[in-house]
């Protein structure tokens, strides 16, 4: 390729392939280095080797910070970031258990269908949000507006928290381990939200809820799946549906929360 | 959008006018109108600098242009003869844009309005280790235009700017001196909302505006309060409630760099700390570019002010 191309689209690398600078060790574990290659082409690889070689294991070294990596990957796979992701990282996914051994920026697992991310350091803010599904756990503090919009999956975070979480929720649970900041489910329509430190203040429309055995029984298995040790003892909070303005509810809105 | 950032040694000078370079290309995607330096350099044996500028990146050129510049500087000069200072050195980045270092005892705020008084000129920053340096373009344009690559000092903070309010040009561009103390700067990430209403007050309270930016209003703001007797601390706590809208900002001294953060955290910020440096910017893959290892960063919450001293 030479000389300058035109590329209505405006992608700053239109005719960027996949590097195939990865290696298959015997295990089927593929590994690559990400230092030296664009965000474009570390996508791109990452998808060669999901989608092109069938590989199941992946792992990235040195993403650097970088933004927008590892997302829209929609097939079931492992993927390993050996350190930290910038902005938007691993949204749009469908399927991949994801280990991210450092931290997320902003927006990360943004409308996140299905599958597992794990992350062992602190996230930013608007983590998972517009989340739909799957498991999505922060070992360490994150910024604010976790999980703005969510609509399904669970979001654990083991540290503390920022502002107006729970912000608009509509499904969906989350566990915060730690102290949240003002604003605790603003205007949320259903979903559950698990606080374990103080709640600063709650937002509007945000009451404390009943404690069931269905609570306890899904707090204990979510604490034994990603091995947190003994649940503390942690406070209900559900929507208090005063800002409902509906005579009856569509009956897909009576749907139970999934 | 806007992209910013500050880093501060604990232990002595670092080449901070390279690394700030560094960080803001990295960001250049958050803004890349204008780009703008507050560095803190070495005193050099307590001379005084002052960085000024006679007219815009953007002044239309017209027939006059150069002779007006001419007398403009020479003006400067005499004025500053007059008032008793000693000029060491005069510095010509730009051909709109200089550096004098000088010695003078006298009052700073006089100086600084003598030169103001002349038409177009605009006092950058004005102190014994703080330069400004602001222009139109990325950060790689503005830094091998003024020969930041060898700028020595202990902390700096900068700016990459998308105009969202205000024109492109250097008196819209961070960061902004807090006029007319010597030595503190502000650079923002975000929007004010109550900005005419502050600009009428602190107008009636005697501070001059030389642009339309809202972010001018942070600077003047805090040197309003630190002149009635606030530390830069109790001033940025203070800030945060009346100042209105989203921001973000970091505002440096001659020996402290802080950060505030609005209600809503509604602008990023990331922040890394070690023993001998603590770097903050709108991005993680900043304070990337100033470090190799691998780093533990973290977001700090909503309302929070932080100070570090060097």
């Amino acid at each position: 390729m030479s000389g300058i191309s035109y590329d209505a689209r405006g992608l700053a690398e239109p005719n960027a392939e996949a590097p195939g600078t990865a290696t298959i060790d015997a295990d089927g574990v593929a590994t690559f280095d990400a230092k030296d290659l664009t965000t474009r082409l570390i996508n791109l690889e990452l998808r060669r080797l999901i989608y092109e070689e069938g590989v199941t294991d992946v792992v990235v070294q040195n993403p650097q910070a970088r933004h927008s990596l590892g997302v829209g990957i929609l097939a079931r796979c492992r993927i390993t970031f050996e350190g930290s992701l910038g902005y938007f990282g691993c949204g749009l996914i469908d399927g991949p258990e994801i280990h991210i051994k450092g931290r997320v920026g902003w927006s990360s697992c943004e409308n996140m269908m299905s599958g597992v991310v794990v992350v062992d350091s602190n996230a930013g803010s608007l983590t998972g949000a517009a989340m739909r599904g799957g498991d999505l756990v922060i070992r360490g503090r994150v910024g604010a507006r976790t999980g703005i919009d969510q609509k399904g999956g669970t979001i654990i975070v083991c540290g503390d928290a920022g502002s107006m979480n729970g912000f608009m929720m509509q499904r969906g649970r989350q566990i915060f381990l730690g102290n949240v900041g003002p604003g605790l489910g603003d205007s949320m329509y259903d979903g559950t939200i698990y606080v374990g430190g103080t709640v600063k203040s709650l937002g509007i429309d945000c009451v404390p809820g009943e404690w069931t055995d269905a609570d306890t029984e899904f707090i204990e298995r979510k604490f034994r799946i990603y091995e947190l040790g003994t649940p503390p003892e942690l406070q209900k909070f559900v929507c208090g549906k005063v800002l409902y303005n509906y005579d009856s509810l569509e009956p897909s809105e009576k749907k139970l929360v999934i | 959008m806007c992209g910013i950032a500050g880093i501060i040694y604990r232990d002595g000078q670092h080449p901070v006018g390279a690394e700030m370079t560094r960080m803001l290309q990295s960001m250049k995607h958050r803004g890349p109108d204008s780009t703008g330096y507050a560095l803190y350099g070495a005193p050099e044996n307590g001379s005084l600098v002052m960085r000024y500028k006679l007219a815009d990146a953007n002044t239309p050129r017209d027939f006059g242009f150069s002779e007006r510049l001419r007398l403009h500087r020479r003006e400067v000069e005499a004025r500053l003869a007059r008032l008793g200072a000693q000029v060491n050195d005069v510095e010509e980045e730009t051909p709109y844009a200089f550096r004098v270092s000088f010695e003078y005892e006298g009052d700073l705020k006089l100086l600084a309005d003598l030169v103001e008084d002349i038409p177009e000129a605009e006092v950058l920053s004005l102190g014994r280790s703080l330069e400004i340096v602001k222009d139109i373009g990325d950060a790689e344009t503005v830094g091998a235009q003024y020969g930041l690559d060898g700028f020595n000092g202990t902390h700096a903070i900068g700016h990459v700017r998308m105009a969202t309010e205000s024109e492109v040009d250097i008196a819209g561009a961070h960061p902004y001196w807090a006029y007319p103390f010597s030595d503190v700067a502000v650079v923002h990430n975000g929007q004010l909302t109550n900005y005419f209403m502050w600009r009428r007050r602190l107008e009636r309270s005697g501070h001059r505006f030389m642009s339309e930016c809202d972010s001018e209003i942070i600077a003047v703001y805090l040197a309003e309060k630190m002149g009635e007797g606030d530390t830069l601390e109790e001033a940025m706590h203070r800030s945060l409630d009346d100042l209105d809208g989203v921001f973000t900002y970091i505002a440096v001294t001659d020996d402290a760099l802080g950060v505030a953060k609005d209600e809503l955290a509604a602008k990023p910020l990331v922040l890394y700390e070690s023993e001998e440096l603590t770097a903050v910017a709108s991005e993680e893959i900043a304070i990337r570019q100033i470090v190799e290892h691998e780093i533990e960063t973290y977001d700090p919450f909503e309302r929070e002010v932080l100070v570090w001293k060097r």
